[in-house]
Order: structure tokens, then C-alpha cells, then sequence
């Protein structure tokens, strides 16, 4: 087939899989030998391999999350080797091809660990605390219709790339995964700071970066203590600038709360 | 059955209008009197559930995914269409419906395309006013795009992930509205039926598919924005998890199945790499502008190149056959997505292809990075430059791209009045999951455009006029309807899981999809589509008899979640070859090739099949009956597409 590397060879891997039935039971690393893994697949494919051998052998597939497979949609995760996507900078899980590793390799997949992410089953977990940091406060508010021309507001091009930057954050949970106090830091920042650079979210700015920092708080994320392991791992590569901006506009918004 | 489309009297321009008066309206402190359903968060759904609770209904939206956010619109790349003109040149609501229609080769409904038009510049602004971080010029103002079938730039765009920051905009809106308690969120939870009292549309039964209970909801109106049902075909550019469950169990509760062989092939993807291949990427039309497709000229290049003897850059200038470029100099390498489509398909099957499975085209961008330097390329291209890299391991700015066509949207779906509204009262489609809009053919940046206009314009004034001719009354989840259906779902999980067969779903799934592709993909042929409806027919016989679901329904069990899923795929796969073999015309997508031009093109029949095929189910197995519904053209031509 049109492969990009048709003289590179299959391999052979060992692989040691959390494997938890549900929340409540324990979980262990469970070893499985997989032969034959051409370079040119994708991690999640080598998995799916994996898990049809297990099918037909009658043993229960691996459950992991993942959907769109183009690093866009944020639903794959995986601790791969002790790091969140594994080995490549600025991947995900999805994008990673099996090119990266090697003939007789071991390989230990674990689930995103945080207090905040508990385990639903092997390596699924519930990230549905990001979804309600972003109910607190990660939103301009604005009703469908009565709105400006899309032209009226000029915005600078370096704001608006900037804007964008931030905004690329596809809520993953890898800076969780990545940082030893499991802290949400750089996912919350990317929202509030894209939303307080552009001036249709000015406006709520103080109140947003408040709301959403209790939020992050009330749901078990760490404290930060800025070593940067987040961005490191970002697959997107948010960056720790948007952790400034959030200080800033947090300590701001304290100084003046609206909220008391 | 006689099929109403309830489009409105009077001109075009003022048919929407219009409407919007004479529709019924919900006093606004009787909409918390009703409670709507809606089923799935990409750009229809979120948009739609966010609005309706924005005007006071008590909303509640469901997703199989961990997040609203992850839906599939979220992958979508190059663009959103709308004619605002901007650029000043020549751009208007008229053009946009004129493109739009044209480019679906003349099988959509003039007045739904004609309100999409309209109702596009208002999407723009809403989206600017969320926070949505288009593409600016340096003056401030927003950029645009040019895209395949128009001669104007109007995609609005932000770098190659449009689809993510129209739905992360969405999802905000969404958040809002969760937040303010008038959106009710299940995540992880699919619908698995459509439970109908009294002849409408009043709930659904779910899964959760994280304890596996199997629950019912109950509401006034249900809204299906579900998405499209490309992965028949197994390989497609959607999501692993994008399904047609619930519009296909909506199908068998009684709503029509419109033009289920209109999908559309996208050209430029990036080629298959081997068996174990799960899924297939795209790479954004709007490569076109800057890149030029082509193949070798001859066929003994072609094989020197596959064989290794020589590379891509040996090849001369004069050796290189631009064929999109020759063949349509009006439009060159941005005609529409089935002309591309198919002429790289043609040039494989001439012995042209590249690549060492010969399925594959050049997209070459040496002359633009000549032209405007590396950086600018990168500028506007350099995500999918990258995600390019990542997957092939080659690197774009030195070597052409190698792509080929894939399965990518599907314009066929739900029958839908001019409301939105399917043949069930109460229940509605917006989105990919409706048939309404694309015709025979979407036209790129046209679906971005679909899904917010459906949910944020549409949806939210015809969804009034119903539930204003609505009692108040809620039916109780007690009810035997809701019942009977939470226990065929059971039923159906129960026969699945005691199966214990040989086969895995995901053997089966492949199967059926290389069936499609082979015999219902892009190109179709009467004798090639019996036989598909013949092996379609027993590969479902053997599904029911040897598939194997291993564990059991009351845990996280993503092969039962699958094997429901592949069990609808092979009851549509047949609606979608009988569809084809109806329609005795090529057009759009749709390319028999019984029925072509001289020069390869389609070769529509107007007088026998200018209309929309609706099916209704009749049972498993059991051949589907076909409604018509007349396409009327009071306002364009219906000519020859031509790109030349």
C-alpha cells in the first residue's frame, strides 16, 4: 500500500494497560504482547489491533476515549510512558504513529491521573469538570440576533491571531495530566484570556476569570506553581503567557469584585 | 403519503419573511410550558438548544460524546460561507443561492436554499459578537476566502479550524444557557429510540453509556441534529463515533429517509496507508487556491514513479499533466467537490495515479511557495501542513501532497418541510441529519453555514409555530409508549449481547463499507449496485447470527455501543444502493455511469428525476416505498453544470 515508509519493518511490542472495571473497583497494569505493528499506524490504531485480537480470543476489549482521530476534537487522552500523548511534542495521542517507537519496545498506557478526572473504566475518564469551568463563566453573553455587524468592531490582526492562539485549546486534559499538583491552570487561562483580549468579552472580564477560578477550585484541580510542565505537554501548545494574563486579570478582578 | 413542503407563497426574497410573520408565536411566559429534545451538539444542535433556551424553553440536549464540545463539527477546516460581500466583488444573497443550487446540480429546494442565503450574514455577526476569532486583515476587518464553485471570496475562516471555533463558540452559548438551568446536559448518553403518542413526535428512549441503563425523556417537540451517516462506508473523515442511530431508528418509527445516495466524496484526503486503517483524514479545500493537482502524463511515468525508479521531482514541467487546469480553465483547481473528485479517480483509473497504490494525486504547492515564500504558505496552511507531516512523514513544503478522494458528508438525510419539521409532527432535523440544502452536491463551506443557520435562524421560529398549536399537557415517561420502546431497546441489546458469534463489528463494518465504496461510492452501475444489495442483504443475515458483542449491557461497553450502531449502518447501506439504483440520472455525487456526457460529466435527466426521493420504511428486508416530492425552479435555469 501507499505507504509513507514501504522499507520499514513491523515490530513487536510489550504492553502494560491500565485495566479498571469501573470507579469503584481497583485497577492494575495488565501486560499484553503485540506482534506485528507496521510504523506507519497510528497509536489508537495500534490499540484497535489490540483490541480486536482480544475480541476474538473472547477477552474484553481496552476502553479508551477518542473520536474524530484528527487531534482536533479532544476526546483521546492516554498517559503513554509517563507522558500525556505520549513521546511527541505538540500531539495527540491520535496523530502519534508508531514510527516513533521501536522494535521490542515496552509500552505502559495509563489514564490521565487527577482527582478531579476519576477513572470510568481502563483508560476512559470523566473530564466533565472542565465542561462545568466553562458553565461558570467561559462565555461572552450574548443572545441569538440583535447583534452588530460582524465589521463594526475593528480588531487589531495581532490581537485577533493572539485571540485565536488561546483559543485553539481543544480541552483535552493533558496540562492536568502533565502537572504533579493536577492543577487546571492552563486550561482556564486559555479561555479567559482569548475572551479578555478580544473587546466582546471585555466586558465580563473581571466576573469570568473570578467564576471560573472558584469553579476550578470547587472541583478538586491544584494549585499552580508554574513549572510549565502544562504547556510542555499541551498538544496544541497553549501557551504559559495565558497563565500571566489570568494572574492579572484574576488579582484585578479581586481588587475591584463585583462578586461579593 | 402526499409530501408538503409548506413552502411559503410569494417571491423568493420575501418567502422567509414572510413566513416569519404568519408563523404562530409561544408567549414568552408560556415557552417554560414546553420542553424540547435535542439530540446531539455540533453546530445544528448546540446552536439550536442554545437559542431555544435563550427564548425561555426548558431544553434538554443529549450527546454520546464526554462533551458537547468534542461533536464533529469541531473538525471541520477551510471555512463558513456567507454573502456579505465584503470583498466587493460581486457578491450577493442571490449569487450565494445561485451557487449554492448550482453546485448541488439542481436536486435542492429553491426556497430552503434561498433562506440559507439569507440568513448567512446574520451567522457571521453572531459569531464575531460570541468571541469567535475569524481571520482579520491588518486593518481589522474581517478576511475571506475563496472556495470550490463560486468565483468570489466569501468564506470567512479561522486558520484551518473553522469548525472549532464556530462550535467552541456554540458550546459557549450552550454553557450559558446550562449555567442559567435552561439547557438540561446529558453527555455520554445516545439515543437509541423515537417514542411517538398519538401520531407526534413526544420523546426519546437513551442509553447511558456509562452504567448502560436504558432511560426514556419526554417532551413536546424533538429536534434531531445528528449529523450525517458517511461512516457506512467505514472509512470516511468522520468521527470514529458519528452514527446515524438515531435518525435511521427515527426512519423506522416512520420518518421519511430522503436521497440516502447523495454522499459526497471529498477530493483531497490523504490516502490509505494499509488494512488496518480506522479512519481517513482530510486536508481542507481551500488547499486548492494555492495548490495545483496533478498526475504524470503518461502512464509509463506513472509506473516508473510507483516502481521507485524515479521521484516526484524528476518529473519535468512538460511531463506533468495539471488535468483540472485543462479541463475547466474558468474555475481550474477550485471546481466543485464531485468534479475534483471524480476526475482524480479517472486518472487513477487511466494507470496515472502516484503513490504505490496508484491511488493518489499530486496537490502541489512549489509554485506558491515560489510565488509568495514559505512563511505566508505557512500562514494559512501550516496546521494542515503539519498534521499532513505527522500522518505521512513527509514534508509538504519540499514534496507535492499525495491525496485521493474520500467519504466525507452525506447531502441525503431526513425529509424536512420548509419548517424543518419531518413527516412526524413534532419531530425535526437541522444539519447534516436533514436532506434539505446541498441538493446532489454541498458546495465547500456550506455546511458550517447549514448547521448554525438551521439552529440559530430557523429552528427557533418554526419550533414556535408547532408547539403554539401544542397543549401544554406533558405525557408521563409511564406512558406504554415510552414503555413498548424502552423495551425493544432492550430487546434489541439483549439479542445482540446473546449472539456470542465468531465475527468482530468492527470485521463487519469493514465489509460493509468496502461494499459501498466498491459498488455505491463514486462512481455506481445497475448490475454493481444489485450485487451490492445482494451482499448487503447477507452480510446482515450473517451480523444477526454470528456477530460477536463481548460484557454485558449494564457497564462502559463501547462494542455493544458499536454493534448498535453497525446494525443500523446495514439496514441504510441497502436504502442507499435502492436509492441509487432509482435514480437513473447522474447528478452531483450521484454519478452513474450509465449516464455521462461525452466528457465524462454528469448527465442529468430533469424531466423524470427532478425531484426528492423519500423513502418510507416498511420493514427489514422488505423493499422501501418511494415518495416523490417535485423540485420546482421558478428562479434559476437548470442548465449543464459547467466549470469550463
Amino acid at each position: 500500500m501507499a505507504g509513507s515508509n514501504p522499507n520499514a519493518k513491523p515490530m513487536d511490542l510489550t504492553l502494560k494497560i491500565w485495566r479498571q472495571k469501573d470507579r469503584n473497583t481497583a485497577g492494575q497494569l495488565v501486560t499484553y504482547p503485540l506482534k506485528n505493528i507496521s510504523p506507519d499506524m497510528s497509536f489508537l490504531e495500534m490499540l484497535d489491533v489490540l483490541n480486536e485480537e482480544l475480541l476474538v480470543r473472547g477477552e474484553e476489549p481496552v476502553a479508551f476515549d477518542h473520536d474524530c482521530r484528527e487531534g482536533i476534537c479532544g476526546m483521546c487522552s492516554l498517559f503513554i510512558n509517563g507522558r500525556a500523548h505520549g513521546p511527541e511534542r505538540g500531539t495527540t495521542t491520535c496523530q502519534l504513529h508508531m514510527r516513533h517507537f521501536n522494535h521490542g519496545d515496552t509500552i505502559t498506557i495509563e489514564p490521565w491521573r487527577a482527582a478531579a478526572f476519576p477513572v470510568h473504566k481502563d483508560l476512559i475518564v470523566d473530564r466533565s469538570a472542565f465542561d462545568r469551568i466553562q458553565q461558570a463563566g467561559g462565555y461572552v453573553s450574548v443572545n441569538t440576533g440583535g447583534v452588530p455587524d460582524a465589521n463594526e468592531i475593528p480588531i487589531p490582526k495581532t490581537i485577533a491571531d493572539k485571540a485565536f492562539d488561546a483559543a485553539t485549546c481543544i480541552g483535552c486534559g493533558a496540562c492536568v495530566a502533565a502537572c504533579k499538583n493536577a492543577s487546571a491552570m492552563l486550561f482556564v487561562s486559555a479561555k479567559v484570556s482569548q475572551l479578555a483580549m478580544l473587546p466582546q468579552g471585555k466586558v465580563e472580564a473581571k466576573t469570568r476569570a473570578e467564576n471560573m477560578v472558584a469553579q476550578m477550585d470547587v472541583e478538586g484541580f491544584g494549585a499552580c506553581s508554574n513549572t510549565g510542565a502544562c504547556a510542555a505537554e499541551c498538544p496544541v501548545g497553549i501557551s504559559l503567557d495565558n497563565i500571566a494574563m489570568l494572574n492579572r486579570e484574576y488579582l484585578g478582578a479581586k481588587a475591584s469584585s463585583e462578586n461579593v | 403519503m402526499i409530501l408538503d413542503s409548506k413552502i411559503p407563497e410569494g417571491a423568493l426574497a420575501e418567502k422567509w419573511d414572510k413566513h416569519k410573520f404568519n408563523v404562530k408565536l409561544v408567549n414568552p411566559a408560556n415557552k417554560r410550558k414546553y420542553d424540547i429534545i435535542v439530540v446531539g451538539t455540533g453546530l445544528a444542535g448546540a446552536s439550536a438548544a442554545a437559542t431555544l433556551g435563550e427564548l425561555g424553553y426548558n431544553v434538554k440536549a443529549f450527546c454520546f460524546q464526554d462533551s458537547p464540545r468534542r461533536a464533529h463539527s469541531i473538525a471541520a477546516q477551510g471555512g463558513i460561507n456567507a454573502a456579505k460581500n465584503y470583498q466587493n466583488d460581486g457578491d450577493s444573497i442571490f449569487r450565494l443561492f445561485y451557487d449554492t443550487i448550482k453546485g448541488g446540480d439542481y436536486r435542492a429546494r429553491e426556497a430552503n436554499v434561498y433562506r440559507l442565503a439569507q440568513v448567512s450574514v446574520n451567522i457571521i455577526d453572531q459569531c464575531v459578537a460570541q468571541g469567535v476569532p475569524f481571520a482579520r486583515e491588518y486593518g481589522g476587518l474581517l478576511a475571506n476566502r475563496s472556495f470550490g464553485g463560486a468565483q468570489v471570496s466569501r468564506t470567512f475562516y479561522a486558520r484551518g479550524q473553522t469548525g472549532q471555533q464556530l462550535l467552541l463558540g456554540a458550546y459557549s452559548a450552550l454553557n450559558r444557557q446550562i449555567a442559567y438551568g435552561k439547557v438540561k446536559m446529558y453527555p455520554r448518553t445516545e439515543m437509541l429510540d423515537l417514542v411517538m403518542v398519538d401520531g407526534k413526535a413526544r420523546g426519546i428512549v437513551v442509553r447511558n453509556l456509562i452504567t448502560g441503563k436504558i432511560e426514556s425523556h419526554s417532551a413536546h417537540a424533538v429536534v434531531l441534529a445528528t449529523g450525517g451517516y458517511g461512516n457506512v462506508f467505514f472509512l470516511s473523515t468522520n468521527a470514529m463515533g458519528s452514527n446515524a442511530t438515531a435518525a435511521w431508528r427515527a426512519h423506522k418509527k416512520g420518518a421519511l429517509f430522503a436521497n440516502p445516495c447523495f454522499t459526497q466524496i471529498h477530493p483531497t484526503c490523504i490516502p490509505v496507508s494499509g488494512e488496518y486503517q480506522s479512519k481517513l483524514t482530510l486536508m481542507s479545500e481551500s488547499l486548492r487556491n494555492d495548490g495545483r493537482v496533478w498526475v504524470p502524463k503518461t502512464v509509463e511515468i506513472a509506473q516508473r514513479l510507483r516502481k521507485g525508479e524515479i521521484t516526484v521531482n524528476d518529473i519535468k514541467e512538460e511531463d506533468r499533466d495539471y488535468y483540472l487546469e485543462r479541463k475547466y480553465p474558468a474555475f481550474g483547481n477550485l471546481v466543485p467537490r464531485d468534479v475534483a473528485s471524480r476526475n482524480a479517480k479517472l486518472m487513477c483509473d487511466e494507470g496515472r495515479g502516484v503513490g504505490a497504490s496508484g491511488l493518489a494525486v499530486y496537490l502541489d504547492f512549489a509554485d506558491a511557495i515560489r510565488r509568495e515564500g514559505q512563511p505566508a504558505i505557512a500562514a494559512k496552511y501550516g496546521n494542515l501542513f503539519d498534521m499532513y507531516a505527522k500522518i505521512t512523514d513527509e514534508n509538504p513544503y519540499e514534496k507535492p501532497m499525495r491525496i485521493y478522494p474520500a467519504v466525507h458528508y452525506t447531502m441525503g438525510g431526513l425529509w424536512v418541510d420548509y419548517n424543518l419539521m419531518t413527516n412526524i409532527p413534532g419531530l425535526y432535523a437541522t444539519g447534516e441529519c436533514n436532506f434539505s440544502d446541498h441538493g446532489a452536491n454541498r458546495l465547500g463551506a456550506s455546511a458550517l453555514m447549514q448547521g448554525l443557520a438551521d439552529g440559530y435562524f430557523v429552528i427557533p421560529y418554526t419550533i414556535g409555530d408547532y408547539l403554539a398549536q401544542t397543549p401544554y399537557d406533558k405525557v408521563s415517561v409511564d406512558h406504554p409508549a415510552f414503555k413498548e420502546a424502552e423495551q425493544n431497546v432492550k430487546a434489541t441489546t439483549d439479542r445482540l449481547l446473546a449472539i456470542k458469534g465468531n465475527r468482530t463489528v468492527d470485521d463487519f463494518h469493514k465489509a460493509l463499507g468496502l461494499l459501498m465504496w466498491d459498488y455505491c461510492g463514486m462512481a455506481r452501475n445497475a448490475e454493481g449496485l444489485q450485487f451490492a444489495k445482494h451482499e448487503i442483504r447477507k452480510l446482515r443475515d450473517e451480523f444477526w447470527q454470528n456477530v460477536k458483542v463481548t460484557g454485558v449491557n449494564e457497564e462502559l461497553n463501547q462494542t455493544l455501543e458499536k454493534a448498535h450502531r453497525v446494525a443500523d449502518f446495514l439496514e441504510l447501506g441497502e436504502l442507499m444502493v435502492d436509492d441509487a439504483l432509482n435514480r437513473n440520472e447522474s447528478c452531483g455525487g450521484h454519478f452513474r455511469e450509465e449516464y455521462q456526457t461525452p466528457e465524462n460529466e454528469a448527465l442529468r435527466d430533469d424531466e423524470n428525476y427532478a425531484y426528492v426521493a423519500a423513502w418510507e420504511f416498511t420493514g427489514v428486508g422488505n423493499e422501501p416505498v418511494l415518495h416523490k416530492e417535485e423540485l420546482k425552479f421558478e428562479n434559476v435555469k437548470l442548465t449543464q453544470r459547467s466549470y469550463k
